[in-house]
Order: C-alpha cells, then structure tokens, then sequence
C-alpha cells in the first residue's frame, strides 16, 4: 500500500478527535450565538482530569473517560449558570473577551498545579503498539479512537433524529424564538446542550493525550483549529463539523507529511478562502 | 421655527472638539520621564510605541467597530519593512518609518477588500486567519525574516544626523513619542470630521448607513488601511529603536495583548487605548519577575472583571463617575 | 402615461415554500399619499424590502422614475432619491439627533468621507439638519443622543434621517406604531407636512392615519394585491371587510 493511505488514515485519525472537540460549540454556537472561546479549556479540563485520576490515584484508562465527560460538564455548568447566561445578548466582542479571560485563567492554573511538560500516560497494553496491514503500520490507538468516534456520531445523530429532546435541539438551533414560542424551555435545553458539548470536548481531551499530548496551552493552541472546523463547518451542523474536521485533520497531516516547509499555512489559506466564499460554513444555514 | 441661529448648533459641535485641560496636561505629563525617571526611558519608549499600536487598533474596533483578532499583521509588516530596509543598506529612520507605514498601509488596503464584506464570527475568523497566515508564512520564508532567529544586521544611522539610538533610550524614546504625537493630533482630527461621524455611525447601526445612502464598504476600507498605516508605523518604531526584529511582532500574542490594552482603557475614546497601554505595560514591567503564566492569570481575572463591571474599560468607569462630562474626547 | 415615482413590475419572491410575494404590481405617482394596508404577514414590509433593495426578487423589476434598479444596492437607490423609514426604531443609539441628520446629510452630498476637515467646518449641512429637525419639532432635543429621546421623538427622528436624503419617493413602515396617544399630534403633523414632491407610500395600521393622509390605498394579503382604490372605496369594500374581519387565510 503506498504510504498515502497511511497519511490519510492517520488524518482522519485527528480529524474525528478534532469533531470530537467540536462538534460541542458548534450546536451551542448555533443555538445560542454565544461565542464561547473558552470551549477548549473544557477539553483541557477532561485531559488533566484523566492524568490526575491514572497517575496519582492509579485508575484504569477506560474508567477515567466517563470521569472527564463529567467533570467537564459539570463545571460547564456552573459557569453557564454563574456567568454566561448573563452575557446571551451581549456584543461579540464582549462575549470573546470574556471568554478569552476564561482561557487564560485556565491555562495559567493548568500551569501552576501541573507544570508546563507535557503529561505523559500510560495506556492499557492492548491499545499500544500497531497493526501491520499491507506494508503499512496501523496504530491500535488510532483505530481505537475511530471506533469510538463512529460510535459517538452515532450516538448523536439518533439523538437529534429520534428523540424528542434531539428534535427540540434542533429547533432551537433553527429558530429560537419561534422555538420558545412554541413552548420550548430554551433556557434549559441550552443548559443541557451546553454540558453535553463540554463534556464531549472533555472526552476528546483526555482521548487526546496519547495523539497530540497536553500541556497548559493545549486551550490556546487547539482553540483555533476548533474555530476552523466550527467556521467552516457551519454553526449547529453535525454533519458539518464531521466532515470540516476530517478535512482539516487529513489536510493538517498530509501538508506535514509531503510539504513540511509550509506547515501550517495550507490549513489557514484555505479556511480564509472557505469562511470567505460561504461564511456561514459549508453546511451552515445562516 | 424657533430663535436659534445657525451658531447655537455648530458651538455645541465646536465645544466637543475643543482641547480639554485633562488633554493638554497628559501631553505635558508624557515629558516627565525625560525628568523624572532618565533610567526607564526605553521602557517609556515601549510604552509609546504600544500606546500607538493601540491607537491604531481604537480606530477600527472603537470608532467602526470592527472586531480584529489578528492586528498585529499590520505591526509585523511594519517591523519587518523597517527591518529590512536596513538591513539592506538604508538606515535613515524617518524615510524607513514612511516607507514601511506604508507598507502595512498597502496590505491592509488589500485586506480591506475583504474585511468589509464580513461580521460578526466570520469577520473574527477571518482577522484571525490573515494573522496567522502572515505569521506562519513569515517563519517559512527565513531566507527574507529570520525565521525563528529574527532579523539581523539592522543597524539604524542616528535621526537628522545626530540623535543615535542608544541604550539611554533618549532618542528612542522622544522619537517615539513624537510620532505618537504627530499620529495622534491626526487621529483626532479624524475623529472630529465627517468621516468620523460616519465611522460611528457604521458602528451604531451599519444597516441604517445603508438606508441613508452611505458607502460603508468604502469607508471601511478607509479607516482599515489608515489604521494598518498606524499599526505599521508603530512596529517600524519598535525595529528602528530596538535595532531587532523577531516572529512574535506578528503573534496572535501581540494582536491579543492589544485588544487586551484598548478594552482596559475604554474603546472609542482615542485616550482610552493610550491610558490602557500605560497601565498594561508598566504593570507588565513591574511583574516581569513574575512566570508569565502568573501574569495571564491577573490578565485573564482583569478581562473577565472589565466585561462584568466595567465593559467600558477605565475611562468608560471614570466617565461613569463624572456624569456631567457628556462628550467624547 | 406619465412616469410613475417609483413602480413594482410582477414581483415574486419565495423562502422555500413561502410565498411572501406574488406578481405584486404597484405603481406611485410622484406627489402620491398612498396607503399600503393588510393584516399581518401580507407581506407588506417585505414588499418594501425588495423596493429598496434589501431583498432580491425572484422574478420581476423595480422602476424608480421609470429607470430600472432592480439590480442596484441599497445605497446606490437611496442615492437616486428613494428613502425609507423602519417599523422598529433603527438609530444610531449613541449619536445625537443633530449628529445622525447631519451625517446622513453629509452621505448625501458625498463629504461623509473628508477625514481632514472638521465636521464644524460643513455649516450648510449642519444648519440644514438643523431645519429639518426643526421642522419636525426636534430642535430643542437636537443635542441629545439618540436613544435617550421619547419613543415619539425617535419615530420623528426616522423620519428626519429619511428627509435627509431629499428623496423623491418616501416609504413609511408604520409610522405611528408604538406611539402614544399624546405624542401623535406631532407625527400626524409632520406626515401632512411632508412636501407635495414626495410620493409617499406609508403602511398602516391605524385607519385613522390612512383616512386623513391617503387618497390612494391599497390592500395586501397573503403576497398579493387584493385590490385598490379610494379610501371610501376600500372602507366599503366587502372583500376587505372579510379580510379584516376573520374570513381570510393567513400567509
């Protein structure tokens, strides 16, 4: 096999933990018009949680998963509850300076309690190594980390598509007044939406450690991929942001692989050209 | 219709515009460091040249509203067109500090085109974009930056022939400072003519703009590339004076820690961006001991109280205070 | 046949399945006092949206003094004499009444964008915007910022800003909605003071308005135009009266 299918499915490898990251901002972005650049702090969060739980208090990798789900949403929603509710109506500047405050607190805390290596961690032996396919190596954890992405899409589009609460979502997404018109608690089902995204992104966090590492400026660093794959993705779209991260994720690896000089250049021209061409994102509505 | 002749409306204007004493006594106040603290003026210097990048920086998000996460492109081009242009021989300062504003002057006349299609996220995304383009395309091309070494072999002849950039910080510091100067009585009288009035408009409502028949895009692209010029002219400053250029001039770092200046002080009030700069930088010296990730963390504290209690920055809390004092500086 | 001020050829437009106009034509003399009336989600604001160029028709064109524009911006048909005013208050928040007509008359007459002299400088302009709020009673209020005036002082100001830009067609989106019963008198004046070379098409809700000033109103529902006439025409219409009175599917 040549090595191109090695590039692309270690692409799609960090393609679907960057949906992972961000397909929660993306429905809360959409629904709520809340810029909220403090998204990957929450990521952040779930990876520090995960190194706390395994190397101090010794839990299994697979155990700390669902810790980092939860914990990420938990503290999203304290600081929906606390704070940002109170910001819904306000400019766009505002709710980024706000949430870039967020950001940095967060990393200079990250800083303080951990230092600023990066956090290595132990996986469990049978997600080491790789599998040898037709000339190329296959990592386990890569494979592994697809699998559990398919799983979660799926999970989240039966949800949307089957469920009551699913289909509230989406129109809340769609048309929020007419959402609450209707009777629709769009207070609360944003509330929800806004632990799940978090805690999702938490999960991605702690998924990704042993793909792209973490330290304190994790937040900062992997913020603006997020934005790329939301922005061109398009608000409120799940498909879309699946499909914006495998296409930034394999771009972002093959533009590595084949051209290194340009680094990351490649990824930012093209979601210049992207945002400006459709700006409300390849599958965005507005 | 009523008694009021044509003058009762234009002095009302015309009080607005005159010059306050607060004015005229922080101008004279930006003398004191000749005098009172000789040893800090290349930090003085720095102040300067921050205080002007922030102005450029008020001009576009106070007054048009325009919301940029990557300004420091226009800082960057600046200090690299400066560099560069004695790097290969021409050290004269004046000449290099017009040719790399207009520089940035150019690309940002460029970028204007698409920044005034767009708002809201997509603009923001945008702005960030064209800053991480210019900075990542900067660290591939090392044959012409540097790269990751920055610049070298900048070397800067003395301005009008006899005053040398040295490590007393005299020269820098007053050539800082006159060019903010010279900068700002433009930026005021800008502010004070028609097409201020317009960029507050676009501002305030950039849809009414339309409806009463104004070329927004147009003054858009006026304001965006008087601003880069600004931007530019600052970061040709800070390579002139420093005699170095490195990657950071056109960091997502810059481009945030002077969106952080102009918010502390207060957006949309010319003087709000410079008392921001002041007390961000010296505050910045003051705790350079410090781990920078200490410093984020107050920054980060800092932000979040100015959006809750006092989304207007300093002067707008000041101004809170002094009711009376209606209009804008 | 003389030209009209502004007309609507066989206008359409659609969001999906929504119908929001069909073949609308419309056609206003210059001088006119026309009323558009409908019950709510005729489409009628849209209808004003697509005359000024906020909304491309699907199908159709849109005549200002008989010169196509329906391919023009917004901006361009303010330029050639077409104003509107806006249902909600759409101000400039921060800017005072005297600073808002004074920019728009500035937009005007194309020296909105002189950086280098100062505003107080441009006496005509100022003092023109001074006679205009005048004249709709605003001058005492002139300094004040714009959203700090009483909602019926900001209902003359959106008028203000349109008269701004000497239009020669003039489209008014309910004028009167939202101002109270004491501060009316000043509106009705000013809509009857409005210079008989200003073809004006107002919507309304407020019969009252549309009896005193129109002599011409036609009635939408549904995207389309149901019919037109006189005022006395239309009062005793039976088609109107089941439209208003419930027999009539909403859009």
């Amino acid at each position: 096999m040549p090595p191109v299918f090695g590039v692309l499915f270690d692409g799609l490898a960090y393609g679907v933990l960057l949906f992972l990251l961000s397909v929660g901002l993306s429905v809360t972005l959409g629904m709520m018009n809340f810029v909220n650049l403090a998204h990957c702090s929450f990521a952040m969060l779930g990876g520090y949680v995960t190194v706390t739980l395994m190397n101090r208090l010794g839990w299994p990798f697979f155990a700390t998963l669902p810790a980092a789900f939860v914990a990420a949403a938990a503290v999203s929603v304290v600081l929906e509850r606390a704070f940002f509710r109170r910001f819904y109506n306000a400019s766009d500047l505002e709710q980024c300076l706000l949430t870039i405050g967020i950001v940095f607190v967060s990393i200079a805390a990250a800083a303080y309690i951990y230092g600023t290596d990066q956090q290595p961690v132990q996986l469990p032996a049978f997600l080491r190594g790789s599998i040898a396919f037709a000339g190329l190596n296959f990592a386990i954890y890569r494979l592994f980390l697809i699998g559990i992405a398919l799983i979660i899409t799926a999970v989240l589009v039966a949800t949307l598509e089957m469920t009551r609460f699913g289909a509230q979502v989406r129109a809340a997404v769609n048309n929020q007044r007419m959402a609450r018109g209707l009777g629709i608690d769009v207070d609360t089902l944003f509330a929800v939406t806004f632990a799940l995204g978090s805690g999702l992104a938490g999960l991605g966090g702690a998924l990704a450690i042993n793909l792209i590492g973490l330290d304190p400026s994790f937040a900062f660093t992997y913020l603006i991929y997020v934005l790329i794959v939301v922005s061109v993705g398009g608000l409120g779209s799940i498909g879309g942001s699946l499909a914006a991260a495998i296409l930034l994720g394999v771009s972002d690896i093959a533009g590595k692989y084949y051209v290194p000089a340009i680094g990351s250049i490649l990824i930012y021209l093209v979601m210049t050209v992207l945002i400006m061409l459709r700006p409300a994102g390849i599958f965005g509505r507005r | 219709m009523t008694s009021t002749t044509i003058a009762e409306p234009r002095d009302h204007l015309q009080a607005q515009m005159r010059w306050r004493w607060g004015e005229i006594a922080f101008w004279l106040a930006t003398l004191l460091p000749f005098i009172l603290a000789p040893d800090y003026l290349l930090l003085a210097s720095q102040v300067a040249i921050a205080a002007l990048f922030v102005l450029s920086l008020d001009l576009i998000l106070g007054f048009a509203g325009i919301v940029s996460l990557g300004h420091a492109a226009y800082f960057g081009t600046g200090a690299y067109t400066a560099g560069l242009i004695s790097k290969w021989g021409w050290g004269e300062p004046l000449t290099g500090l017009v040719i790399a504003a207009l520089a940035a002057g150019l690309f940002g006349y460029v970028t204007s085109f698409i920044i005034a299609r767009f708002r809201h996220l997509p603009l923001i995304m945008i702005t960030l974009g064209i800053g991480l383009l210019l900075q990542e395309s900067a660290n591939s091309a090392s044959w012409l930056t540097g790269g990751f070494d920055g610049l070298q072999g900048i070397h800067i002849w003395p301005i009008l022939g006899r005053f040398r950039f040295d490590l007393y910080g005299y020269a820098a510091y007053g050539y800082a400072l006159a060019a903010l100067f010279v900068i700002f009585l433009g930026a005021r009288r800008l502010i004070h003519s028609p097409f201020g009035l317009a960029l507050r408009g676009i501002r305030d409502n950039s849809q009414r703009m339309r409806a009463i028949g104004a070329a927004t895009h147009s003054h858009i692209r006026t304001i965006y590339t008087i601003a880069a010029m600004i931007a530019g002219a600052a970061g040709a400053i800070l390579a002139q004076t420093t005699e170095t250029v490195s990657l950071e001039v056109l960091g997502f770092q810059r481009s945030a820690d002077v969106l952080v200046m102009l918010i502390l002080g207060g957006a949309g009030r010319l003087y709000g961006g410079l008392l921001g700069a002041v007390v961000y930088m010296v505050a910045r010296d003051q705790f350079s001991g410090l781990n920078p990730q200490y410093w984020y963390f107050w920054i980060g504290l800092l932000l979040i109280a100015v959006v809750v209690v006092v989304p207007n920055g300093l002067l707008g809390g000041l101004s809170l205070l002094t009711r009376p004092a209606k209009a804008k500086s | 046949m003389s030209e009209s001020a502004l007309a609507a050829r066989g206008v359409d437009k659609r969001f999906g399945s929504l119908v929001v106009a069909a073949n609308v034509n419309l056609a206003l003399p210059p001088g006119a006092r026309h009323a558009l009336i409908g019950p709510n989600g005729a489409g009628k604001t849209t209808l004003i949206n697509l005359m000024t160029g906020m909304l491309r028709p699907d199908a159709g064109q849109i005549l200002l003094s008989g010169k196509d524009v329906t391919a023009f911006a917004p901006e361009e048909r303010v330029r050639r004499g077409l104003a509107r005013t806006y249902q909600i208050n759409s101000l400039f928040p921060h800017l005072t009444a005297l600073e808002s007509v004074t920019l728009a008359v500035c937009e005007r007459r194309r020296v909105a964008q002189t950086w280098w002299r100062g505003l107080i400088a441009y006496r005509e302009e100022i003092e023109e915007a001074h006679q205009i709020l005048g004249a709709l009673m605003l001058g005492e209020v002139c300094h004040r910022p714009a959203r700090e005036l009483a909602y019926g002082q900001q209902r003359l100001l959106e008028i203000a800003l349109a008269l701004a830009s000497r239009p020669k067609v003039l489209l008014l989106d309910e004028p009167a909605a939202g101002v109270p019963r004491e501060e009316s008198k000043e509106l009705f004046a000013a809509i009857a003071g409005l210079s008989r070379d200003i073809a004006v098409l107002f919507i309304e809700h407020d019969m009252e308005l549309v009896f005193r000033f129109a002599s011409r109103v036609i009635v939408m529902v549904g995207g389309s135009i149901l019919v037109e006439g006189t005022p006395a025409e239309i009062a005793s219409d039976p088609q109107v009266r089941a439209v208003y009175l419930g027999k009539a599917t909403r859009a």
